[in-house]
């Protein structure tokens, strides 16, 4: 995931607002009715993702979230998909560093189905052992899929030199070995732990009657018991007291260039200065997954710096919003011909002039401006809704917290731009990543293809 | 209840069609709770219209129309767009060229005035042409390192030959180095109209905070007086060649070494969106490799099978009689039996009719996905253009749960004999060895 966020604060008077409901065992419900279209969205968000996973261990929570899928004693496998594609619904789930979620969209009258599911699957997921077999080999293949691109590999690597002692160390597929070697009953142990009404956020955004709703969901799940304490997370990434680099080579068509600085969490007072800074340099993030596309960042400095100057091919970044402090990075595709010591060093050059100019009043209103239109694309579809008002409760602990993106965002100044580009774009705090395709020579040999018609 | 409902689904009485002097086809709808405006729209030319020695151009002039116009600047698009949270774009298919803009209502005026300015008047700067080229090269190279991108590739070379269907839409290194400004603006002027011979004229949709007239007006506006006939003779669009049909098994693979995993594309050709076999074949799809976690496949070479994250099918039915196929990522050791499995389902489902459970599935996701689909502007106004360019009449969402209700398992069996060939087809794989 990648993702600036917003809120879920419809422009249109056919939203009544936020209801939000704590039930005895601890789950947190998120009620947003909203009448423009009749469909309904449901999301129930576990607060675990691969923070909280271990040496030996990496990638089980992306795995647990697989076996989900695999059924329960009242929907058998493949049920679940069956039945909600038969009302027409979309059914997905995704993992994330800190959190694991699962939703289902589907038109409103029949969204009792995803409560009635996620229900059942909080507490009665089978993890049969010939299933866990089964989907280990799937896992492994996604990862290798995920292996065959240079990015991936390049991302890994610097993710495990710029944490060493925090859990952000590794991705969310995990280690191949890990995930060669870990067993049914860690898995279902991991299940156990961190799926449990305590460690849970239900949302539900749609075209549904909210005080009805919530009855039906004190109904499904009031009678869950609340689980066990959650494991913490106490681990905390020392200071970097130097450039860090790791250098990769393998097939590509291009060289890469990952570059990365620690930051705050989202909670920090300069997670919103980081914000403004990413969308100066790399323009605004999109805040909607669901309606597709995104904006451009063609006008903003490093395409300027980089692209405009035919010394990459693509300029991108990532400041995510996350619960420990985590990285904001920057990849660059090196044009062929140039090297990835240009490219850097062009870098270097932007990063500077931001520390030792202020943007410019311009530069923040833009910014502001653009984030205000992003915002609101997310707020057309339930799906960016629900997941935003979750997000926000699960990663900042409070429903609210996009709610005041925008305001928290017209407060930064020039100047607080200026000192989080001082304070955190230092030499001392970058991990650098370089990947050096190797054979960009052999993309001509196409004669050696093997080929034969019967 | 049900009739209720389907009448909110865009149709004649919702929608408003309208054809401006210069043959563009307009197609509103309002979207009263959205801030946003999203129009979307294409013209009539594609790779297909790519000279043989020259494959790419169309992609190539496509993606250069924005890098500057008789009045702007490349880098003043981008920050006139970009300044206020628009966003805008335009792509090259195989026989249509797309753009689309999203905006907040206020801004609408500013993002149709730089759309119609970069398809009208575009000046294809050298300077902008090179940068261009730099960035299509160094993407072509990711390409040729991408095993999926490979074995998508040599399937369409493989069951395409002779043929612009086999040829790569975005071109080779070899062809867009060679590709001068020149050629770019000829073709340009060869081929952008807003009418182009017998094909559909230009069509735009527009849906969101706007109401319809007012909406038609404002494309009225902008397009309404782009007449290209006294311009240079615009080249008619080039009737595609009959496919020559694959009579045989044919295969072709690559190994990319230092890659971990296979990726598998197998498949037959296709049909056009408005075959009368189209809603048969398209749930013949969705049961072979869409429905649920990827129908069959995804149940026989996933679940059973535990050989890949992915196992899919897809139906590419647009103008032309596109591919379908079904595509994977396995182990490299695994190649053959996941390619053994495809074809297994293949045989299936020319073999045996479906099941009335798997029917009755296929119709329910069909006909129950409509409201998620039409949920946001870009989805209906997808929908709008699709109506107009397959000429599928402005009732058809309306009239499309009957239709695909009214599918049979036979209909289904009888499509999939006679597309899906476990005899003669094409099977691209490029991976490790």
């Amino acid at each position: 995931m990648s993702q600036n966020p917003t809120t879920a604060v419809s422009p249109v008077a056919v939203t009544t607002p936020v209801t939000v409901t704590k039930l005895p065992n601890g789950l947190t419900v998120i009620i947003k009715p909203t009448h423009v279209a009749p469909v309904a969205t449901f999301w129930v968000f576990y607060q675990v993702g691969s923070r909280n996973e271990f040496t030996g261990h990496t990638g089980i929570s992306h795995w647990v979230e697989h076996m989900m899928f695999k059924g329960t004693p009242l929907f058998g496998k493949g049920e679940l998909d069956r039945l909600v594609a038969r009302q027409g619904g979309v059914f997905n789930a995704f993992t994330s560093q800190d959190l694991t979620t699962y939703f289902t969209t589907l038109p409103a009258d029949r969204i009792d189905l995803a409560l009635r599911v996620e229900a059942d699957r909080m507490v009665h997921a089978l993890f049969d052992t010939a299933e866990v077999e089964s989907e280990r080999t799937v896992i492994i293949s996604e990862r290798e899929g995920n292996e065959n691109y240079p990015q991936f590999q390049l991302s890994e690597e610097l993710l495990a030199l710029a944490f060493k002692v925090h859990t952000y160390h590794h991705q969310v597929i995990g280690w191949k070995s890990d995930l060669e070697s870990m067993t049914r009953e860690d898995l279902y142990q991991h299940y156990r732990t961190y799926y449990t009404p305590r460690n849970a956020v239900a949302v539900l955004v749609g075209d549904v009657d909210g005080s009805v709703t919530l009855a039906r969901i004190e109904e499904l799940y009031g009678a869950i018991p609340a689980g066990p304490d959650v494991p913490a997370v106490h681990s905390t990434e020392p200071p970097q007291v130097g450039r860090r680099q790791v250098y990769l080579e393998g097939p590509g068509g291009a060289d890469y260039l990952e570059m990365a600085f620690h930051v705050p969490q989202a909670s920090h007072p300069d997670y919103f200065p980081l914000v403004v800074l990413d969308t100066v340099l790399n323009g605004a993030q999109p805040m909607s997954f669901f309606s597709g596309g995104g904006p451009s960042n063609r006008s903003a400095r490093l395409y300027r710096a980089l692209v405009e100057t035919e010394l990459a091919a693509e300029v991108d970044t990532s400041m995510e919003a996350t619960t420990d402090p985590f990285l904001y990075s920057f990849t660059v595709t090196a044009r062929e011909e140039r090297s990835l010591d240009e490219v850097e060093a062009a870098l270097w050059v932007e990063i500077e002039r931001i520390q030792q100019e202020p943007i410019t009043s311009q530069e923040l209103a833009r910014a502001i401006r653009q984030s205000q239109a992003e915002f609101a694309y997310a707020t057309e579809s339930v799906s960016d809704q629900a997941f935003w008002l979750g997000y926000s409760q699960v990663v900042l602990g409070d429903h609210r917290w996009m709610e005041g993106f925008l305001e928290k965002l017209a407060q930064v100044t020039q100047a607080d731009v200026q000192r989080v580009a001082q304070t955190y774009l230092t030499r001392r705090n970058c991990t650098v990543g370089c990947y050096t395709a190797t054979d960009k020579a052999a993309i001509d040999q196409a004669e050696e293809d093997e080929e034969e018609h019967e | 209840m049900i009739a209720e409902k389907q009448l909110s689904f865009p149709g004649p009485e919702t929608i408003t069609r309208r054809v401006l002097d210069n043959g563009i086809i307009v197609l509103a709808r309002q979207n009263p709770a959205s801030p946003s405006v999203v129009v979307r729209g294409l013209l009539h030319v594609g790779a297909n219209d790519d000279p043989a020695d020259k494959p790419g151009l169309a992609s190539f002039t496509t993606e250069a129309l924005d890098r500057g116009t008789t009045s702007r600047s490349f880098s003043e698009i981008n920050e006139a767009v970009e300044a206020v949270g628009a966003s805008f774009g335009i792509g090259s298919g195989r026989h249509t060229a797309s753009f689309g803009t999203k905006s907040l209502v206020d801004d609408l005026d500013l993002v149709l005035d730089i759309t119609a300015d970069v398809l009208r008047n575009p000046t294809f700067p050298s300077q902008e042409i090179e940068k261009l080229r730099g960035q299509l090269i160094t993407m072509l190279q990711e390409r040729e390192n991408n095993t999926r991108a490979v074995a998508e590739d040599f399937f369409r070379e493989l069951a395409y030959p002779n043929h612009p269907y086999g040829r790569p839409a975005d071109g080779t290194l070899e062809s867009v180095r060679a590709i001068t400004r020149d050629d770019i603006e000829m073709f340009y002027r060869q081929t952008f109209s807003p009418v182009r011979g017998a094909a559909t004229p230009m069509l735009v949709s527009i849906v969101g905070a706007i109401e319809p007239e007012a909406a038609i007006a404002r494309i009225d506006k902008y397009f309404g007086s782009w007449n290209t006939q006294r311009d240079i003779p615009r080249q008619h669009q080039a009737e595609l060649p009959p496919l020559q049909p694959i009579t045989e098994i044919r295969r072709r693979s690559r190994t990319m070494p230092g890659k971990s995993q296979s990726d598998i594309v197998v498949g037959c050709h296709g049909i056009k969106r408005n075959d009368p076999d189209y809603l048969a074949a398209s749930m013949a799809n969705m049961i072979l490799g869409v429905l649920g976690l990827m129908g069959r496949l995804g149940h026989n070479v996933r679940d059973e099978k535990g050989l890949a994250y992915y196992a899919a099918s897809r139906l590419e039915a647009r103008l032309g009689e596109g591919p379908w196929v079904a595509y994977a990522g396995v182990n490299p050791k695994n190649v053959n039996l996941a390619v053994d499995s495809i074809l297994e389902e293949f045989r299936r489902m020319g073999d045996e009719p479906v099941t009335e459970q798997e029917l009755s599935d296929a119709k329910a996701y069909l006909t129950g996905s409509m409201p998620l689909s039409l949920e946001t502007n870009e989805g209906v106004a997808q929908t709008l253009l699709d109506l107009e360019l397959y000429q599928l009449g402005l009732d058809y969402l309306q009239r499309y749960p009957d239709l695909v209700r009214a599918i049979t398992a036979g209909e289904i069996q009888t499509v999939s004999q006679k597309y899906l060939h476990t005899d003669a087809y094409a099977l691209s794989v490029a991976g490790p060895e």
